[in-house]
């Protein structure tokens, strides 16, 4: 892998020792205009393509977008001046985008608006990430909570079985009217465990164990406690039956490990489990059997003449759009029906925006893994790079997962588009992601020295 | 460490990779096979996105497109369904579209590449061009008289403009509204399965789908056929003809309706409709040249289109003289269309030329600027001019002096031809009551309008009594109509 990192838009220059890298405040600012500039253009798209007019609320949009967003500029300038330029604005243009297709499918479903409660959602994550930047000073602070975070992590996960199931999964609690989905922030906890756990044991991890022919195997010591939160994990989230999320925890476990240790022997034990998950989810669970079967044959159900399941409605959707998409505002991807404002939100996006509008989002994501890559790459102390990889793979992998199952690349599992699908708890969590990476990222480029130990 | 955050970052950098050759397999490669595919309800969406054109009668519209709010937006709506239905047919969101609007779809839909302002314009915009209308030849009042005249009673009306083949009117009865077939909901479901399960079979168009035997109209053919032959030479010589006249080759012997046929001239026999003397005329015709006149006046053409399909009338081919005889009185398997009878008078009426008939006056584009206008049609001659004015002769003396009397008007020279047929197991059905006819007015340089009726369950003994009696003043109306329309 060369030094141009995944995607490079920037290239580092390498610095002489222990100078911090340029703030870049003013370019952060200026992205972050474009951004909102870019939401409301999509906003009056919308507005235009569908009654000829500007929508009502343009100006008052653009304007609650554009004082969050600078509200959170201000934070970063305030407490974390190096942090690194791109991440804000990128979640500004994704969550602003969000809204706009929210917005627009809103227009579809008068009696079931989204976009308000969104807003409110965006303007509450947007608050976590300010008071994360302002109140965290330093990321290692985070290592103290190692436990308490596995803990609050587990609590989380059971929480929803006490409460009735929605749609056949139960993950969400209801607390007031406002459904909350615990899960989602399950995954900065457990993020932020095996982080902290991983870099205070991966020597021991690392090290010990036995070999089988050229794989090294860890010893069940160390073994134990984290196979242990990863198998209650998974079995809380089979009993909710939110695949999606465990194979998350799945793969975001494998990827640290890996990254932690080095060895191949953790990814091996890693695809055995998963192997013995699959097959054991695949027997127990006739629904995942469905998923598969639908994922291999979409159209299946169109020859059996019962009409396009969810699947193939996407796959129309995606073809409609083509290669410069609809228009904003003129595509029929309501025709998904349930589940379109949230997890096939990326349908409306490939039908309206094209494969350009599709390739440009999925490059923003890209983009974002990357920052938290390289912020990773920069950092010399374990935890931060553990916790910086780590956060950047659950973007990168919470993508995967939805955009290829909506896709069909991969079978289905229903899971928020990060940021752009509708759901509270969603928006929130990915606020935290990037306000993690903005806090670790603002000490990786102060204390810059080239890239960390080999 | 920082060699395994690279290889993780190659991973993550293959995920979006594999994503992104995904959506280009999806959006680029796959894309036309989805958008075909039949489950894919965008089509329909943008079909039903806009109102349709309409079609015209007359300077006005007879349909209209209603504004749902639903997926498929626009239905279908006809100011005068069951008038009009024979024409327009329907256009429905579940059961597809027929006559007109099955024709004409490309038109109305504004899927025709003729509507967009550019060639290839609307494949770079995706837009979709505004439905243009459809002008018809139809003379409302004509049409109104011809629906009045059937009321309800089984049978249909065609009328022509001799001259150039335009369609007058066009009726079949029982009719039907289209409208409740428009949308896609239970109730367009239920009024389907109505349509369908009524014995009458009020959505089959008689005018133009269906051939019935012609009888005694079709003598109008086997009089020029005589006559272009050279077998008679003068109206009024005698045909040496008996009565009864034995089939050629069988011991069945035709006889008569009405008394003075034996050796009657083709003028008295025609007058009186005698089948002795049409049917030998018919044998010593011969099959070659009354296949040759009746393939010119239009019968056994199965591509007449106006431009909806019309079925094929027929004039069979290999026959023995028995079955010849038989034919040339328009029985054995001599079936035309009323459309087709309504030729055969309207080439009397315009000089032995017969008009392909043509219901599309016009189309035009969304503001009202015509985009295609119908051209001049192909010409036949069916018969020699002179034959022609002796036979304009004989019809004028059938509505004069003979049976066809209900249809004469006053100011208007008004020629015709009454029939019954009939039909079923040993005849046993109720004959059904045929008149072709022509009219010009009295100071018309020429025959203005040339119709044919068939009525199905006429009221009547055998004879022509019944095509004159039920058939002939519903013509009458029809070319009043036309007539006093300018």
């Amino acid at each position: 892998m060369s030094k141009a990192g995944i995607i490079a838009v920037t290239a580092d220059p390498p610095a002489p020792a222990v100078r911090p890298l340029p703030r870049r405040r003013g370019i952060e600012l200026a992205l972050i205009i474009l951004a909102v500039l870019l939401s409301v253009y999509g906003y009056c798209a919308v507005g235009l393509a569908q009654h000829n007019t500007l929508p009502p609320g343009a100006a008052g949009y653009g304007a609650g977008l554009g004082v969050l967003a600078l509200l959170a500029h201000l934070a970063v300038r305030l407490r974390a001046p190096h942090a690194d330029p791109l991440l804000l604005p990128i979640g500004v243009l994704l969550n602003g985008l969000g809204l706009v297709l929210i917005y627009r499918l809103d227009l579809e479903t008068p009696g079931d608006r989204a976009a308000p409660a969104q807003l409110i959602w965006s303007t509450l994550g947007v608050a976590l990430f300010m008071l994360v930047v302002l109140l965290l000073r330093d990321h290692r602070v985070l290592q103290r909570y190692t436990y308490v975070c596995v803990v609050a992590a587990l609590v989380l996960l059971t929480l929803p079985i006490l409460f009735p199931a929605v749609n056949g999964a139960r993950i969400w609690i209801r607390i007031a009217g406002f459904s909350i989905q615990p899960g989602e922030f399950t995954k900065v906890l457990l993020a932020v465990f095996f982080a902290a756990y991983l870099a205070a044991n991966r020597n021991a991890l690392a090290y010990t164990g036995r070999r089988i022919w050229k794989l090294q195997l860890p010893t069940g010591r160390v073994l134990g406690p984290i196979v242990t939160v990863w198998l209650v994990s998974v079995g809380v989230l089979v009993l909710e039956r939110d695949l999606g999320t465990s194979l998350l925890f799945f793969g975001l476990f494998v990827v640290l490990l890996y990254v932690a240790t080095g060895r191949t022997g953790w990814i091996a034990v890693g695809l055995l489990l998963a192997a013995l998950g699959a097959v054991a989810v695949g027997r127990l669970e006739p629904h995942v059997h469905s998923r598969i079967a639908t994922w291999l044959h979409p159209f299946a159900s169109i020859e059996a003449g019962e009409g396009p399941n969810q699947i193939a409605q996407s796959l129309f959707a995606f073809a409609e759009g083509g290669v410069l998409g609809t228009g904003l505002g003129l595509g029929h991807s309501i025709l998904i029906g349930f589940a379109v404002k949230s997890d096939f939100i990326l349908a409306t996006a490939g039908e309206e925006l094209g494969l350009a509008g599709l390739s440009a989002i999925f490059l923003l994501y890209g983009l974002l893994v990357e920052r938290g890559y390289r912020t990773g790459l920069a950092l010399r102390e374990p935890f931060g790079r553990l916790l910086a990889v780590g956060l950047a793979s659950l973007v990168a992998l919470q993508v995967f997962v939805i955009a290829g199952g909506v896709t069909g690349l991969i079978p289905l599992t229903g899971m928020a588009m990060p940021f752009l699908a509708q759901g509270g708890s969603s928006v929130v969590t990915n606020w935290a992601i990037v306000a993690l990476l903005v806090r670790v990222s603002d000490s990786a480029r102060r204390q810059y020295d080239g890239p960390g130990p080999r | 460490m920082t060699r395994h955050i690279r290889h993780a970052g190659v991973f993550c950098a293959l995920l979006l990779v594999a994503l992104l050759l995904n959506a280009a397999r999806v959006q680029v490669v796959q894309a036309p096979a989805y958008d075909g595919n039949p489950a894919n309800r965008r089509p329909e969406i943008f079909r039903y996105g806009q109102p349709r054109g309409d079609i015209l009668v007359g300077g006005r519209p007879v349909t209209g497109s209603k504004d749902t709010r639903e997926h498929l937006r626009y239905e279908r709506t006809y100011t005068d369904g069951p008038l009009y239905a024979p024409v327009t047919g329907f256009a429905s969101q579940l059961y597809g579209t027929t006559l007109l609007e099955k024709a004409e779809d490309g038109i109305l839909s504004g899927t025709d590449p003729m509507l967009a302002p550019f060639p290839l314009w609307n494949d770079f915009t995706r837009a979709r061009s505004r439905g243009g209308d459809v002008v018809t030849t139809l003379d409302p009042a004509a049409q109104r008289a011809a629906y009045q005249g059937l009321a309800g009673r089984k049978g249909a009306v065609a009328a022509l403009e001799p001259s150039t083949g335009r369609i007058l009117a066009l009726v079949s009865a029982p009719s039907y509204d289209p409208r409740p077939l428009s949308g896609n909901g239970a109730a367009a479901a239920r009024a389907w399965r109505r349509l369908n399960a009524d014995r009458d079979r009020p959505m089959l168009n008689r005018a133009v789908r269906q051939t019935y035997p012609p009888g005694s109209t079709f003598k109008v053919v086997t009089a020029a056929a005589a006559l272009d032959s050279g077998v008679v030479r003068d109206l009024d010589e005698p045909t040496d003809s008996p009565d009864p006249y034995t089939l050629p080759g069988t011991r069945a012997r035709l006889t008569n309706a009405s008394r003075g046929c034996r050796d009657a001239s083709l003028r008295e026999a025609f007058i009186l409709s005698c089948n002795t003397v049409f049917a030998k005329l018919g044998v010593e015709v011969g099959v070659p040249d009354m296949t040759a006149t009746a393939h010119a006046f239009g019968f056994d053409n199965p591509a007449l289109r106006v431009p909806f399909p019309v079925a094929r009338s027929t004039f069979g081919t290999s026959l023995d003289r028995a079955q010849l005889a038989l034919s040339s009185i328009g029985q054995y398997n001599t079936r035309a269309t009323p459309l087709q009878m309504a030729m055969v008078a309207a080439a009397v009426a315009n000089g032995g030329q017969v008009r392909e008939p043509y219901l599309v006056e016009r189309t035009t584009r969304p503001g009202g600027s015509t985009l295609a206008a119908a051209g001049p049609r192909a010409v036949r001659q069916a018969m020699y001019p002179s034959t022609a004015v002796r036979l304009r002769a004989l019809m004028r003396e059938v509505v004069e002096d003979g049976t066809g009397y209900r249809a004469a008007i006053r100011g208007a020279k008004v020629g015709g031809k009454t029939g019954t047929a009939q039909h079923g197991l040993g005849n046993s059905g109720t004959p059904y009551a045929w008149f072709v006819s022509w009219a010009q007015g009295d100071r018309d340089p020429a025959p203005r309008v040339a119709v044919a009726v068939v009525v199905e369950d006429a009221e009547a003994d055998r004879g022509d009594i019944s095509g004159g009696g039920d058939a002939a003043p519903i013509a009458r109306a029809v070319m009043k109509a036309v007539l006093t329309s300018r």
